[in-house]
C-alpha cells in the first residue's frame, strides 16, 4: 500500500468510500424531497434524518457531524469552518462524543451541507437515531506515551463495520463504543454500551477486554466486563453476538428501559454473558473474521507520521519554559507526553474563562488548521472535553505553537482544573433541556478565574447537563451538575464523587437541587470544604472519597 | 398487497388461513405461528406447501424446530423502527440454514429494503398503492458496503464489497 506517510493517522477515502458517501447524499436528498411532497410522515422521516445527523430542536435543525474517533485532517477542519460560515452563524460545536454540531441548519439545506462534508470525506451518518453510534476512543490515540495498541485501527473497523448496518441500524435505542489502547483509560470505556481495552497477550498479539451495559442517562451505570481477552480475529464476532443479543431481547416499549444496560441490569451479567457466549459460538465466525491483512491495510492508514530525530529539543523545550511562567503554566497543563522522543501533544482549550464550552469560530477552526498543517503533521482531535488535540508537535515548536494559540485566545492553560468544564447545549438549544447548562458553565468559569486559584484546586471534573439524558455526563465528574425542572423553575442537583476512568464511579447525589442563582455559590462551598479537609496531596475525588459526604452536605445547607 | 421479489411485482402463491379455519389440502397455506407449534405433528405429513406467520418478537430459535415443516417465513413489522425482525431473517439463513422464502410485511420503508434483502428476507409486501419504482430504486441506489450480509457480494478489499441487490 502506497500510503503518503507525510499526511499520516487519517483514514484516507478512496474511490470505493466516496462512491459510498456520495450515494448516501444522493439517498438522503431523495429522503428531504419524500419528506417536502408528502411521501414521507413525518414520523417516517424522523428516524431517517436522524441517521443522517439532523435534530430538530428549539430554535432549527441542528446537524452533527462525525468526526469519526475525534480525528480530523487540516483540510478537513477548514471544511468544516466552510459549513459554519456557509450554512450556519460562524460557529460549530464541538461535543463530548467528539463530534461537531452546527445549531443552525435549515432543512432544504441540509443535503447540501452533507454534500459540502462529504466533499471532505466527512459525514454526519450514524450521530443520532437508534443505531451504532461514531465509535469514540483516546484523544491521544497514535501520539501518547502510555500507548499500547494504537486504538484508531480497530475504531476505524468498527466504524467501517457499523455503518448502514443491515441488521442493527433499527436498535431499540442508541448504541455507543468506546474504545482505548492504553492503561489509563481516557475513552470512558466503563460507562459506554460496549467499552473496548485492546491490549497485548503474551507473544505480543492484540486481544480486547470487553465490557458492555455500562451509560449514563435516566439510569447511570457502571459497565460489567464480559471477556477478559478476545482475540482480534474474532473482535466483530463478538460485537455482532453482542448487538445481536441486544437487537433481539432489548426493551422496545419504554424509551426509558431500552439501552442495553438495562438488558444486562434486568438478566444479570452471568445470563447476559451466557447469551452473548452462546450467540457467538453458533455465528458464522468465519465470515465475520478479522483477516490479518484487513487490519494490516488499515494499520497502514495510521502510520506514524515521518518524526525526526529532535536532539535538542527537550532542552529547547526546558529552555522556554523557565523563561516563561504563563508558557509553564500552559505546558504543565495543555501538554501529554509524546511516544516519540522529542514531541508532545498540545491540548488547545476551547473553553476561555466566560465562554461555551467546546464552541469555535469558523476562524478559530481555520486557524487551528493552519496550525496543524504547519507544525503537527496535519493531524487534529477532538476530545471527549469538548477541547481540540495536535497530536505531534515538536518540544522545539512548542513555544511558537503556544504564541499562535493564545493570540486566538485558544491557549487557556486550564486543562483539568475546574474551568475546565463539560457542558451539554442545555435549554439554550436543546428541546428536551430542564434547564440551561451553557450560562452556569459561564458562571462557573468567571468565578474560578484565577489561575493561581484554579491550580491549588488542582485537577477537578466539573460536569454539567441541562437533563436527565445526561449529554454533560454529570454523574461521572469530580463534581456534576444537573438541571431540573421544580414547578417551571431551574433547578439544578448536585453530584459529587464521579468518575469516568479507571475507577469509573458514579456521583453521590447531595442533597436538595439548588436554584439557578445559587449554583455558584454552592459549587464553591464545596470546593472550599474540600481545601479545608484535603491532606497533603490529595485532589478533590480522593479527598471525597476518605471523608465522604457527610460534611460536603454543609455546603447546601448554608444555601437553603 | 403487492408481492415484490428484488423489487419486481410477483404473485403471492399462499392464501392466508385464520387461526381455526381448514386448511387447504393442495394450495400453499399461510398459518399463524401458534397454529403451527399447536399442529405440528399432524402438519408434518402435508404435500403443499405451507407458510408460518410469525411476529417480530419471535425468536428464530423457536422457529428452527419447524424449519422442516414451512417453505415460507413471513415475519411482521409492526412498526418499521422494531428492527428485531432483522435479526429474525439473518439468524434463520446463517444459525439455522433455511433456504425458504423470507417475506417481510407490516410497516416497512423502501429505505429498508437493502438491510432486508441483505439479511436474508427475499420478498416484501408493500401496502396498496405504494410507488413501485421508489421500492425497485432502493435496490439499484447502493453498490457497496462494508460489512458481510446474506447477499454473495465480492470483497473488494478489506471490509468493504460491492452489492449487486436488485
Ligand atoms: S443532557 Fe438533556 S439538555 Fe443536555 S443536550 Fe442532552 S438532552 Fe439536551
Amino acid at each position: 500500500m502506497d500510503m503518503a506517510v507525510t499526511r499520516a493517522g487519517i483514514y484516507h477515502y478512496d474511490e470505493f468510500d466516496r462512491e459510498f458517501l456520495r450515494e448516501r447524499v444522493a439517498e438522503f436528498r431523495g429522503q428531504v424531497a419524500r419528506r417536502l411532497d408528502g411521501a414521507l410522515t413525518e414520523d417516517e422521516f424522523k428516524p431517517l434524518r436522524l441517521m443522517n445527523g439532523l435534530y430538530l430542536q428549539l430554535h432549527a435543525y441542528m446537524l452533527r457531524c462525525a468526526v469519526p474517533y475525534g480525528v480530523l485532517s487540516s483540510d478537513q477542519m477548514r471544511q468544516l469552518a466552510h459549513i459554519a460560515r456557509k450554512y450556519d452563524r460562524g460557529f460549530g460545536h464541538f461535543t463530548t462524543r467528539q463530534n461537531l454540531q452546527f445549531n443552525w441548519i435549515k432543512l432544504e439545506e441540509a443535503p447540501d451541507a452533507l454534500a459540502a462534508l462529504a466533499e471532505a470525506d466527512l459525514h454526519a451518518l450514524q450521530t443520532s437515531g437508534n443505531c451504532i453510534r461514531n465509535v469514540t476512543t483516546d484523544e491521544f490515540a497514535g501520539a501518547a506515551a502510555d500507548e499500547i495498541v494504537d486504538p484508531r485501527v480497530y475504531a476505524e473497523i468498527l466504524r467501517q463495520w457499523s455503518t448502514l448496518h443491515p441488521e442493527f441500524s433499527y436498535l431499540p435505542r442508541k448504541f455507543k463504543i468506546a474504545i482505548t489502547g492504553a492503561p489509563t483509560d481516557r475513552a470512558a470505556i466503563q460507562v459506554h454500551d460496549i467499552g473496548l481495552l485492546a491490549k497485548r497477550g503474551p507473544a505480543g498479539e492484540v486481544g480486547f477486554e470487553v465490557w458492555a451495559g455500562g451509560g449514563l442517562g435516566r439510569v447511570p451505570i457502571i459497565g460489567t466486563k464480559l471477556r477478559e481477552w478476545l482475540s482480534e480475529a474474532d473482535f466483530l464476532s463478538y460485537m455482532e453476538a453482542v448487538l445481536r443479543v441486544y437487537n433481539a431481547l432489548g426493551g422496545r416499549e419504554n424509551i426509558h428501559k431500552a439501552r442495553i444496560k438495562i438488558l444486562v441490569r434486568d438478566v444479570g451479567a452471568a445470563r447476559f454473558i451466557e447469551m452473548v457466549e452462546q450467540e457467538f459460538a453458533t455465528l458464522p465466525r468465519e465470515k465475520f473474521r478479522l483477516d490479518p491483512a484487513v487490519v494490516a491495510g488499515i494499520q497502514a492508514h495510521f502510520a506514524s507520521p515521518p518524526f525526526v530525530v529532535l536532539p535538542n529539543a527537550e532542552a529547547d523545550l526546558a529552555r522556554a519554559v523557565s523563561d516563561n511562567a504563563a508558557f509553564a503554566d500552559w505546558v504543565a497543563h495543555n501538554t501529554n507526553p509524546h511516544k516519540q522522543p522529542g514531541y508532545i501533544s498540545a491540548i488547545v482549550s476551547l473553553k476561555p474563562i466566560g465562554g461555551i464550552p467546546g464552541d469555535a469560530t469558523d476562524a478559530q477552526m481555520d486557524a487551528v488548521a493552519d496550525l496543524a498543517e504547519r507544525y503537527s503533521f496535519d493531524e487534529i482531535r477532538v476530545t471527549h472535553y469538548q477541547n481540540l488535540v495536535l497530536p505531534h508537535v515538536r518540544q522545539d515548536e512548542l513555544f511558537a505553537v503556544w504564541q499562535a494559540l493564545d493570540a486566538l485566545d485558544l491557549a487557556t492553560p486550564n486543562v483539568g482544573t475546574v474551568t475546565d468544564i463539560i457542558a451539554c447545549p442545555g435549554l439554550d438549544y436543546c428541546s428536551l433541556a430542564n434547564a440551561r447548562a451553557i450560562p452556569v458553565a459561564q458562571l462557573l468559569s468567571e468565578r474560578f478565574a484565577d489561575l493561581k486559584r484554579q491550580y491549588d484546586i488542582g485537577p477537578l471534573t466539573l460536569n454539567i447537563s441541562g437533563c436527565i439524558n445526561a449529554c454533560g455526563h454529570h454523574h461521572v465528574g469530580a463534581i456534576g451538575i444537573l438541571g431540573v425542572d421544580k414547578k417551571g423553575e431551574e433547578f439544578y442537583q448536585i453530584t459529587l464523587g464521579g468518575s469516568a476512568g479507571n475507577d469509573a464511579t458514579i456521583g453521590d447525589i447531595v442533597g436538595p437541587a439548588v436554584p439557578y442563582d445559587d449554583v455558584t455559590d454552592v459549587v464553591e462551598r464545596i470546593i472550599r470544604i474540600y481545601l479545608s479537609l484535603r491532606q497533603t496531596g490529595e485532589n478533590f475525588l480522593q479527598t471525597y472519597r476518605r471523608a465522604g459526604m457527610a460534611p460536603f452536605k454543609d455546603a447546601l445547607h448554608a444555601a437553603a | 398487497m403487492p408481492l415484490l421479489d428484488h423489487g419486481r411485482p410477483v404473485e403471492d402463491r399462499f392464501v392466508a388461513v385464520a387461526d381455526d379455519a381448514p386448511l387447504p389440502a393442495d394450495a400453499p397455506a399461510l398459518i399463524p405461528f401458534a397454529r403451527l407449534q399447536r399442529e405440528a405433528d399432524a402438519l408434518a405429513g402435508r404435500n403443499a406447501a405451507l407458510g408460518v406467520q410469525v411476529t417480530s418478537a419471535t425468536h428464530a430459535e423457536d422457529i428452527a424446530p419447524f424449519l422442516d415443516r414451512v417453505t415460507l417465513v413471513v415475519v411482521e413489522f409492526p412498526k418499521f423502527r422494531d428492527g428485531r425482525g432483522f435479526t429474525i431473517a439473518r439468524t434463520l439463513r446463517e444459525r439455522y440454514g433455511f433456504s425458504g422464502e423470507i417475506r417481510a410485511v407490516g410497516h416497512v420503508l423502501p429505505d429498508q429494503y437493502e438491510f432486508l434483502v441483505r439479511c436474508g428476507f427475499t420478498c416484501v409486501a408493500v401496502s396498496d398503492g405504494a410507488d413501485l419504482g421508489v421500492w425497485a430504486a432502493a435496490l439499484e441506489r447502493f453498490h457497496v458496503a462494508y460489512q458481510p450480509g446474506l447477499d454473495t457480494a465480492p470483497v473488494l478489499s478489506g471490509l468493504r464489497r460491492r452489492l449487486a441487490l436488485g
